[in-house]
């Protein structure tokens, strides 16, 4: 009995979500008075002992460098290899956009129950009932694994990493390293941009702003704050803003730390996708905006007034010319 | 070309999510259901596209639920497909739910199984996946381009901060998102010709539920949009600044 977590990478660095899960899976471990291990696909240029920080005490790698490439079938089964090789009976994800392939693959293989979008540790006092976000966030479910294996895979930005001290042994897994099926012929990442469901603060544009020529405001907010830029549907729909910005219950779903709209009414819609945020701000010309309900904090008025303003007053306290 | 594509039946998106009987129960008064976004927009139209291309395609759909599914899947019929299939279980654990597709499809034997990147209601986004282990397929999962070659597909896929590539011999599982295809409205043709199309309801194969709902919670009601005067904007940035720590 104890707990693996899937340590997810890309570029060769392991991910910002890995850390919160190491953390959960070591919550996790304690207890259910075990150890947490991690495991970890591919080659990475990061020191991977200094992961024992977030509480595991095994890093199992796989070094292969066919892995730094994602085919989910070859992974999954390493990863099913690896739980049944270590006695490991829970296994944690992030519910990021690997981590949510791999879990439901590793799932069905071990034939464990699986809770994708976990909210927060599981109840163990009787059982085993891990809360999930449903209806696109606009409700909670308490779900009970009833099978000996079990998987989770932990809503991105749900937990806060915690690094103590400590140090893991890093230790190579020998398993059978399939040959893929998939052959990916092109990587596009969007540079310069930080990925919005990574993002701890996002600025999000609506119709309000009138068309993408008047985006540098919010770009300007965005900046000063270190944040990832979003914006509502018929924003993306008309192109005014990329796609992979849309937020919302049939976009992107988003929890940061802070969330700002500006110029975004509030839609059911919209809300679904964003009201996991800790704190909303709003700024809308329109008191009855139905976002307002849903925030924490709003001023009514006209965004191309306050919104360079607000820059101005973050810079003066970060500090900046 | 044997497409499979799986239809869920969720919610409107507009519906206020409510609770009965002790919160184990989503009080379903006045929802309206309708087709899973991202089944009906991107995967069956898709699906759509490539039979109006090659019209020796044959769409199947297939969903897993009661009677009160039909509704959907005739709907689901009158965009486009040939046949359906509901299997007649109830049930809300995706190892169950994605082991009757398996099975059908094993049985049938499809080169393509298209799946919507997530249901609108348990957001698990993992019958894709576990459909894909179950039949022993590739998964490519949050797609936004398919073309095909042949037996071979190009896949574009959303991964986090960009998009990726991927060349892959079928069959192989695909859950859709948008890009994909274009939200269509079913036409008068299509509604008469789905009244005839065939609906097969079959029996569940023998699977383990292995999970099970406890009960519902709504969020926590917000304390209150704290309102702060438009002329007094460093207000508002010294609330989120101290009192928030939000930056
Ligand atoms: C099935 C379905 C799924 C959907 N999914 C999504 C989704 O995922 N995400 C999503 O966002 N929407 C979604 N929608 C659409 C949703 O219902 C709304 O139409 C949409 O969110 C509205 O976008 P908006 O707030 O940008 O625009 P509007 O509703 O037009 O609001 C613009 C706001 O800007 C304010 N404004 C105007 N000028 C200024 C100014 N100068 N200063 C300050 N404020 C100003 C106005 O007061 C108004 O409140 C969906 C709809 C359907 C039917």
């Amino acid at each position: 009995m104890s707990v693996l977590v899937y340590i997810d990478q890309s570029d060769n660095h392991v991910k910002k979500s890995a850390y919160e899960v190491l953390t959960y899976g070591a919550k996790l471990a304690a207890q259910m008075g075990t150890t947490a291990a991690g495991i970890i696909l591919g080659k990475v240029n990061d020191n991977l002992a200094e992961l024992g920080k977030y509480g595991v005490t095994t890093i199992h790698q796989v070094s292969n460098e066919r892995l730094n490439q994602l085919d989910t079938q070859v992974a999954a089964k390493i990863i099913a290899d690896a739980a049944q090789a270590t006695g490991a009976t829970v296994l944690v994800f992030s519910q990021n956009h690997s981590g949510k392939a791999i879990a439901a693959r590793v799932a069905a293989r071990l034939k464990a129950g699986l809770v994708a979008g976990a909210a927060g540790l599981p109840d163990t006092s009787n059982g085993f009932v891990v809360k999930k976000t449903v209806f696109s966030g606009k409700a909670f479910a308490n779900i009970s694994i009833n099978s000996p294996i079990k998987v989770i895979a932990l809503n991105p930005n749900s937990i806060s990493a915690v690094a103590g001290e400590g140090s893991a042994t890093v230790a190579e897994l020998n398993i059978a390293v399939d040959a893929p099926k998939v052959t990916i012929t092109a990587v596009n990442k969007i540079t310069g941009e930080i990925p919005l469901t990574e993002a701890d603060i996002v600025v999000s544009g609506g119709r309000g702003l009138k068309g993408p020529e008047n985006w540098g405001v919010l770009l300007d907010l965005a900046k000063v704050l270190g944040a990832g830029t979003a914006c509502s549907r018929p924003v993306g729909d008309a192109h005014w803003r990329p796609h992979h910005e849309h937020v919302g219950q049939t976009g992107v779903q988003v929890a940061p730390n802070l969330y700002i709209a500006l110029g975004i009414s509030g839609a059911i819609q919209h809300l679904a996708g964003v009201n996991r945020s800790k704190i909303m701000v709003v700024i809308n010309k329109d008191p009855e905006a139905p976002f307002f309900k849903a925030a924490d904090y709003g001023i009514v008025g006209d965004l191309f007034e306050i919104v360079p303003q607000m820059t101005a007053e973050i810079k003066k306290i970060k500090g900046i010319a | 070309m044997k497409i499979l594509v799986c239809i869920s039946k969720t919610p409107d998106t507009t519906t206020k999510i409510a609770f009965k009987d002790g919160n184990t129960q989503l009080d379903e008064n006045g929802v309206q259901w309708i087709i899973n976004p991202y089944d009906e927009w991107y995967s069956l139209v898709r699906a759509i596209e490539l039979k109006e291309k090659d019209p020796s395609t044959i769409i199947h759909l297939v969903t897993v639920g009661g009677a009160d599914c039909d509704p959907i899947i005739r709907k689901a019929l009158a965009l486009g497909g040939d046949e359906a299939f509901r299997i007649n279980a109830e049930s809300t654990d995706s190892y169950f739910i994605a082991a009757q597709i398996a099975d059908l499809a094993n049985k049938n034997g499809y080169d393509l199984i298209f799946t919507g990147k997530e249901a609108i209601d348990y957001n698990s986004a993992a019958i894709g996946g576990m459909v894909a282990e179950l039949v022993g397929a590739p998964y490519l999962s949050l797609a936004t381009l398919f073309e095909l070659n042949g037996q071979t597909a190009t896949i574009t896929r959303e991964i986090e901060g960009g998009e990726e590539v991927a060349i892959v011999a079928l069959p192989v599982v695909m859950s859709c998102q948008k890009g994909m295809a274009e939200q269509r409205i079913p036409n008068m043709r299509g509604i008469m010709a789905a009244r005839t199309k065939p609906l097969q309801v079959i029996e569940p194969a023998a699977v383990d539920t292995l999970t099970s709902i406890v009960g519902f919670e709504l969020p926590p009601a917000k304390a209150g949009c704290k309102m702060v005067a438009a002329d007094n904007v460093a207000e508002l940035v010294r609330l989120l600044h101290e009192e928030a720590k939000a930056f």
